[in-house]
């Protein structure tokens, strides 16, 4: 742990990735505590529209609400439905992988077609469909993400396991007589640390649009709560006589996919045995 | 007479800026047209890191030459520093000077691409043939090599062909051109001893052939002295000694090539067999292991639908006891079924006929009184454990838990196979190839077994070290009296540790019986050729036959059952299966 830290450390896009991932979760962790500036919902009637300054330092929305207070709490809803959303995906993904490596033959087939039907859908059409069936709301929005993001864990799990599993360790675990629990999860697991922990920072980067696109077409986070995609739809009028209310969340979005996809990319090198040397 | 290949002062490091480490500390050697040189050396000696810097391929590596020079006398007679030559000459030189053939045949070449395109690339690229002159190329190229058939075989496949036949192919791609350079890394290393035997009879006579100078590296020692001319032994980047190639084996000066030479199991046709075990004691006791008519077979399937068409037979009828204390050795090539008898005792495949009773130690648990040590010391060992995490796991399996008498015996038994009792909260890359395989000793250890299985636990160690694990497994053996079945490839080493031998060829046992007789008085002739093929120091002047027969296929049709067994007895406790005299 001490030595992925100094790597990321090391690594010049795990720095920038690593401090913009860092300063986006301090400011979710304070907007869930409600450290914000001002409430995020209370509407200065006066104060309709106006541009950055002292008092608001991102200006206010059409009617009166604080932007800087909106956008950090929407940068937490953003964060809870992504972290949720991948946390399930990963564990279910992981355990289908697991297991279709490792029992084969028939599962195998019916888990991986499933999981290729379901990745030939366009991510946030097949959301949609599901936002459909059950309704809007942070909740749906959690579990189609997660419904939605499995197949790419199933799929990045099951590769490495069939690999690892004809190793010769798994047979001389078969040959102690250990327990299929055991070798799933200590002798699979532990050696899929370093792809899973990769796919994780990457997903978060796609459930981070997923959920801001969502929201945006109204399925996700409902009004008057706060939400990257809902500041962005809200803003879209008012895009000519207001455009601090569209550049704002829309550099939010941005900057935290680049701080995830860079920090991927840093953990890829970082975990990966082939250039942790060339980095040392 | 100027030499073709003149190494002077040869430095090469890996790695970039200051962090550079130097691996070859300063080689200097010197190699005439149809020469052969050996660099021999166990594994980090840098013997393929200075035959990598010489066509340059170490650049590709990761590599560096930091300082010194390689001159080599063109076709057109020129001196070329090869250190200093651009990439893009270098490009023309290898292949057209310099030849190249691997340690592993199947992966240096393309399996999409047939052979004979891969053969006649080299033809097109080096002497510009094309068309139906590369083709005809070709066909001699394969002839030569002593490929029979050729015209056909150029539309095989890599996958279509047995490992000593693709290295023959690639011994012929590298000839293409006529280089006047040959570099051979570990050419039989990936073989079986039979086919390693033919293959050094080729390079030999390819030599005589064509007057190509060779640079052979091996870490063998043994297998030297059928083909070089002058030895160079290499040491942690040192050249140590140097010199023609029967004062080298005859009058070895430095003390680590006489360590070289006694380290290496020399075969000594059976009279360096154990004699600390009778069987006409121990066949009072029950054995320990007692197989019985065990067959394997894996369906062969063929079409759409799955149908079984066949089967492989992998183990046909096998059966043997094994006493308390006693080593079988299970003799034979790849793909003769021998380590899938060991296998099938451990659960790891089903047999399809067939049983076997194993029994524990009087007094010890009963769990699993069968435990294995596999080939591969890096690859059995949980890379992500540490290594009381590994040794706790045969136990944790048995329903055990870690309690302090636990990692008592833990430290105990790190300290019977020779390793430091701190190392429980160390990983498995903190420890050498040699002292993994001790781990892996210890670990089948923890449960008390009272038969191990050795799957080739040797085959992957340097000599040295190999030498000092068979000594533990010696005292081990009779500290606790376990039983061993040890199977192997290497005649040498079988004959160090086996009290009993068990010929498999084609999945049959076709000799078995005491070591010393079956060694000393081999009957099957596939005993023979065994023995026959095994290279030694001792034997360097005799020549090699080339040998084309290939193997029987173990595919068979469904219903196929082999013939009942007819056994020759030759001696109080050594027998043959008879064979047939049309072959």
């Amino acid at each position: 742990m001490a030595d992925l830290l100094r790597g990321l450390l090391r690594h010049p896009s795990g720095r920038i990735g690593g401090a913009i991932v860092a300063l986006y979760i301090i400011v979710a962790v304070l907007a869930h505590l409600g450290v914000t500036p001002y409430d995020p919902i209370q509407q200065f009637r006066i104060d309709r529209l106006k541009p950055p300054s002292g008092a608001h330092w991102m200006g206010t929305d059409m009617f009166g609400r604080d932007v800087l207070s909106r956008l950090m709490v929407g940068i937490g809803q953003s964060f809870l439905v992504a972290f949720a959303s991948v946390g399930i995906s990963a564990v279910i993904g992981t355990a289908l992988g697991l297991t279709a490596a490792w029992f084969g033959h028939l599962w195998d087939g019916v888990v991986m077609r499933l999981m290729d039907i379901l990745l030939a859908f366009p991510a946030v059409l097949l959301a949609l469909l599901i936002i459909a069936v059950i309704g809007p709301g942070t909740g749906t929005s959690v579990m189609a993400i997660a419904f939605v993001y499995t197949p790419i864990f199933t799929r990045v799990v099951r590769g490495p396991a069939l690999s690892i599993k004809s190793r010769d360790f798994v047979d001389a675990a078969r040959t102690f007589g250990s327990s299929r629990v055991y070798i799933l999860t200590r002798h699979l697991m532990l050696n899929l640390v370093a792809p899973l922990t990769v796919q994780v920072t990457l997903a978060l980067a796609w459930s981070l649009l997923t959920e801001a696109g969502l929201s945006f077409l109204g399925l996700g986070t409902q009004p008057p709560a706060s939400s990257l995609g809902l500041m962005l739809s809200e803003s879209g009028n008012l895009m000519e006589m207001a455009p601090w209310l569209l550049v704002f969340p829309g550099i939010a979005i941005m900057l935290g996919i680049l701080g995830f996809n860079l920090l991927g990319d840093a953990l890829r090198d970082i975990l990966d045995p082939k250039t942790r040397s060339a980095l040392a | 007479m100027t030499p073709l290949l003149s190494v002077r002062d040869l430095r090469v490091g890996f790695g970039k800026g200051d962090a550079v480490k130097e691996i070859v500390h300063g080689v200097s050697f010197d190699l005439h047209p149809g020469e052969t040189l050996a660099i021999v050396g166990e594994s980090g000696s840098g013997k393929s890191v200075t035959a990598l810097s010489i066509n340059r391929l170490i650049d590709y590596g990761g590599g560096r030459i930091l300082s010194g020079a390689i001159a080599l006398r063109t076709r057109k007679g020129e001196a070329l520093d090869l250190t200093q030559t651009s990439p893009q000459r270098m490009e023309k030189i290898r292949g057209a000077e310099i030849g190249m053939i691997f340690q592993e045949p199947m992966t240096s070449l393309n399996p999409v691409k047939t052979i004979g395109w891969q053969l006649e690339e080299a033809f097109r690229l080096h002497r510009g043939l094309s068309g139906a002159a590369a083709h005809k190329a070709a066909i001699e190229a394969l002839e030569r090599v002593r490929i029979p058939d050729a015209e056909r075989r150029l539309g095989y496949y890599p996958h279509q062909l047995s490992g000593g036949m693709l290295q023959r192919v690639m011994i012929a791609i590298a000839l293409a051109t006529n280089p006047r350079l040959l570099i051979a890394d570990e050419p039989t290393t990936a073989l079986d001893v039979s086919v390693q035997a033919q293959i050094m009879a080729l390079l030999a006579e390819l030599k005589r052939e064509t007057g190509t100078g060779m640079i052979f590296i091996t870490h063998d020692i043994g297998l030297v002295a059928g083909i070089a001319d002058r030895v160079l032994v290499m040491q942690a980047g040192d050249v140590v000694e140097q010199g023609p190639l029967d004062q080298i084996l005859d009058a070895p000066q430095h003390p680590y090539t006489q360590h070289l030479l006694k380290a290496v199991p020399h075969f000594a046709g059976g009279e360096a067999v154990r004699h600390d075990f009778r069987r006409v004691d121990a066949l009072k006791q029950r054995p320990a292991l007692t197989v019985d008519d065990l067959t394997v077979r894996f369906p062969v399937t063929s079409g759409l639908l799955r149908r079984k068409t066949g089967a492989v037979h992998a183990v046909e009828s096998v059966s043997f006891d094994l006493m308390p204390g006693e080593t079988l050795a299970i003799v034979g090539e790849s793909g003769s079924g021998k380590s899938t008898t060991a296998r099938a005792l451990l659960d790891l495949v089903q047999p399809v006929r067939g049983s076997f009773e194993v029994r524990g130690l009087e007094g010890k648990s009963q769990h699993r009184p069968v435990q294995m040590v596999f080939q591969n010391p890096y690859a059995s060992l949980n890379p992500r454990l540490n290594v009381e995490s590994l040794l706790a796991e045969p136990v944790r399996a048995g329903g055990g838990r870690l309690t302090s008498a636990m990692r008592d015996r833990m430290t105990y038994l790190l300290a019977r196979v020779g390793l430091p009792t701190d190392s429980l909260t160390r990983y498995p890359h903190e420890f050498s190839g040699g002292q993994r395989q001790r781990l892996c000793i210890a670990r089948a250890l923890m449960v008390d077994p009272s038969v191990l299985v050795l799957d080739e636990a040797v085959s992957a160690l340097d000599v040295s070290v190999q030498a000092k694990v068979l000594e533990l497994l010696v005292d081990l053996q009779k500290e606790l009296h376990l039983a061993y079945l040890f199977v192997s490839h290497d005649m040498a080493v079988v004959e160090r540790i086996a009290h009993r031998i068990a010929v498999v060829y084609a999945g049959q046992i076709v000799e078995m019986g005491d070591a010393a007789a079956v060694l000393s008085n081999p009957q099957h002739s596939y005993t023979r050729r065994l023995i026959a093929a095994v290279p030694t120091i001792e034997r360097r002047r005799e020549r090699f036959e080339l040998d084309t027969r290939s193997v029987p296929s173990l595919v068979k049709p469904i219903g196929y059952e082999p013939r009942e067994a007819s056994w020759i007895s030759y001696g109080p406790d050594h027998k043959a299966r008879a064979e047939e005299l049309s072959a």
